[in-house]
């Protein structure tokens, strides 16, 4: 689900915006430590979960105003570059504020326990992340499919010249979405502190990951990027299990399968 | 434009470079051990910044994946020098035919895509490479291989600190010769022109894939190179040197120097490496810094670090 997450903001930039952003994993990152700021001051985790998420959104926001509109004539390349950097810019300062030492959180109180699901216990909080991914893979279908916002939304990824023509402001749109997507990267983040802890290079490592999870399911695919995330995940899970030696190497090669033989991924449609 | 070249501030360029090269390759003569090291790991880097720009300032075709021929260089390089022989073929032959063969693999298939495909296929590729070295327990997973011997060349002490260096600047000079040859020829003025105008070129009649192969194939080459030069310098290679982090740094250099120039990435591998060592003893957040300069280069200055220089020599004269 964290992938999930994660993926959909990804995939939604890509499929307004063309850009790859390479950042997204240090925006996730960002939102992680964001969120163990907000607990330190706080103590109050729901509040993370809905500081973090605005904090970082607004910075992608401001970054994609005063660094990636400027570059939007120049080809994919130069974007693509343009959030390379940020990588680097992004996993130090993490560093300088919070130092490289790992930090985690422990879950909110009233998810602390184990729930019985049949005969199995199941720890409550991972439980939450489950449901409350599916949540928002509910709300962003509701919204993209069923408002007027997601309708100019997917006007401008269909054809961002025409949409502008019918007097849709495309680029208010772009920021929206880059701040959107580098939001949910952040919830995604916040999200995963209580399981998975916090440290520097979170980022860079989860990026991999989730381009594998979008290539798989088709860039710019919203349902692409719920299924691509529940073959890898499960394809992990099972993989280190049976063949721990060579898993990572083959879903590696299934990345580079599909994007050979079905550039569009398993959901995607074809695109510019 | 980007032929034309400025007729005085050209005069001077072409005695700096052989100026610069002589004083580096005195390095050892002059300087002690510690900017010695520094301006060899230069070197290499150079060599293997140079390979992607061939693609990347060149072709148009950026790359992400290029730290696995380097990877793979190293990796053979130190599978034949610590197991079949300490001889230059095991130095040098062996690692460019298997960064070779492994670039036409990669190339035939990665060319079929384009723009952000062609970058996440790569990436793709060069994990693959990664992954399979971290698994391998003949490789020494994680770990890497340690103690790689440097080659023994009849009358040449290659563990001595000022042959070593004068083997790596030859490599260098090489590299910088073939190279400069190559996108001096009409190969290379091919090359230029799929990367201003794809459709153009294949509607003027060029075969352009059998072109961005070639290409491919001969930066992967020089790419696996200047890995085995990288095993031998550092007498050990990891999975690390595979990872797509090595394929970003070079990137980096590239871009910061100046891609679409054979100075330019060299400019750059220097000013990353120097940066670093430089940094690292005043503050830890080197990165930082070179994060935000390589933005304020994509933004600004995307010819790099030599393009400012030319813009302002123009300027001057």
């Amino acid at each position: 689900m964290l992938l999930f997450l994660l993926s959909v903001g990804l995939t939604l930039i890509f499929g307004m915006l063309g850009v790859v952003n390479l950042a997204h994993g240090s925006f996730y990152a960002l939102g992680a430590y964001a969120g163990i700021a907000v607990v330190a001051f706080t103590q109050n985790f729901w509040l993370a979960l809905c500081l973090g998420p605005l904090v970082v959104g607004g910075v992608g926001a401001a970054i994609e105003r005063s660094c990636l509109r400027p570059l939007y004539g120049r080809g994919a390349n130069a974007q693509v570059l343009l959030t390379f950097g940020f990588i680097y810019l992004f996993d130090d300062l993490i560093r300088w504020i919070w130092g490289a030492h790992v930090r985690t959180v422990p879950p909110p109180r009233a998810l602390a326990g184990a729930v019985m699901l049949g005969p199995t216990r199941f720890p409550a909080y991972r439980l939450f992340v489950i449901l409350f991914g599916l949540g928002v893979a509910l709300l962003l279908w509701l919204l993209l499919e069923r408002t007027r916002i997601g309708a100019v939304v997917r006007a401008g990824v269909w054809d961002a010249e025409m949409a502008a023509g019918l007097g849709v402001n495309v680029a208010r749109v772009f920021t929206a979405v880059f701040a959107g997507g580098t939001g949910l990267a952040a919830l995604a983040g916040v999200v995963a502190v209580p399981i998975q802890a916090a440290y520097p290079g979170m980022g860079v490592e989860i990026l991999v990951r989730t381009l594998i999870v979008v290539v798989i399911g088709g860039l710019g695919s919203l349902p692409g990027s719920l299924a691509g995330s529940l073959i890898l995940g499960q394809a992990e899970t099972f993989g280190k299990a049976w063949l721990p030696d060579s898993s990572m190497f083959i879903i590696y090669g299934a990345m580079a399968a599909v994007l050979l033989l079905r550039p569009t991924g398993l959901c995607g449609r074809a695109l510019r | 434009m980007r032929f034309a070249r400025s007729s005085k501030g050209a005069w001077a360029a072409r005695l700096l470079g052989p100026g610069a090269l002589l004083a580096v390759a005195a390095l050892p003569w002059i300087a002690g051990s510690y900017p010695v090291k520094l301006a060899q790991e230069i070197l290499i880097w150079g060599i293997f910044a140079m390979s992607l720009d061939l693609l990347m300032g060149y072709a148009g075709m950026l790359s992400f994946g290029h730290s696995a021929f380097f990877g793979l260089g190293g990796y053979v390089a130190a599978l034949a020098l610590r197991g079949w022989s300490p001889s230059l073929a095991s130095a040098l032959v062996l690692p460019a035919v298997a960064a070779a063969v492994a670039g036409l693999v990669v190339g035939y298939l990665s060319i079929r895509v384009s723009g952000v495909y062609f970058i996440m296929l790569t990436l793709a590729f060069s994990q693959m490479f990664y992954a399979a070295a971290f698994n391998a327990a003949w490789l020494g997973a994680s770990d890497g291989i340690p103690g790689i011997p440097r080659p023994r060349l009849p009358g040449l002490d290659l563990d001595r600190t000022e042959v070593f260096h004068l083997y790596v600047v030859a490599f260098f000079v090489a590299t910088a010769v073939v190279l400069a040859r190559v996108v001096r020829s009409p190969f290379g003025r091919v090359l230029r022109g799929i990367e201003d105008n794809e459709r153009r070129m294949v509607a003027v009649g060029y075969a352009i894939d059998r072109f961005k192969l070639a290409a491919f194939v001969v930066a992967a080459t020089l790419a696996g190179i200047a890995g085995s030069l990288e095993a031998q310098f550092n007498g050990y290679i990891s999975p690390e040197a595979l990872f797509w982090t090595t394929s970003g740094e070079v990137l980096l250099m590239v871009i910061i120097g100046g891609a679409g120039t054979l100075a330019g990435p060299v400019l750059g591998a220097a000013a990353f490496i120097g940066l670093q060592s430089l940094m690292s003893s005043y503050t830890e957040h080197w990165m930082l810094i070179l994060g935000a300069a390589f933005i304020a280069f994509v933004l600004w200055a995307p010819e790099g670090l030599l393009g400012l220089v030319r813009r302002e020599t123009e300027r001057g004269t």
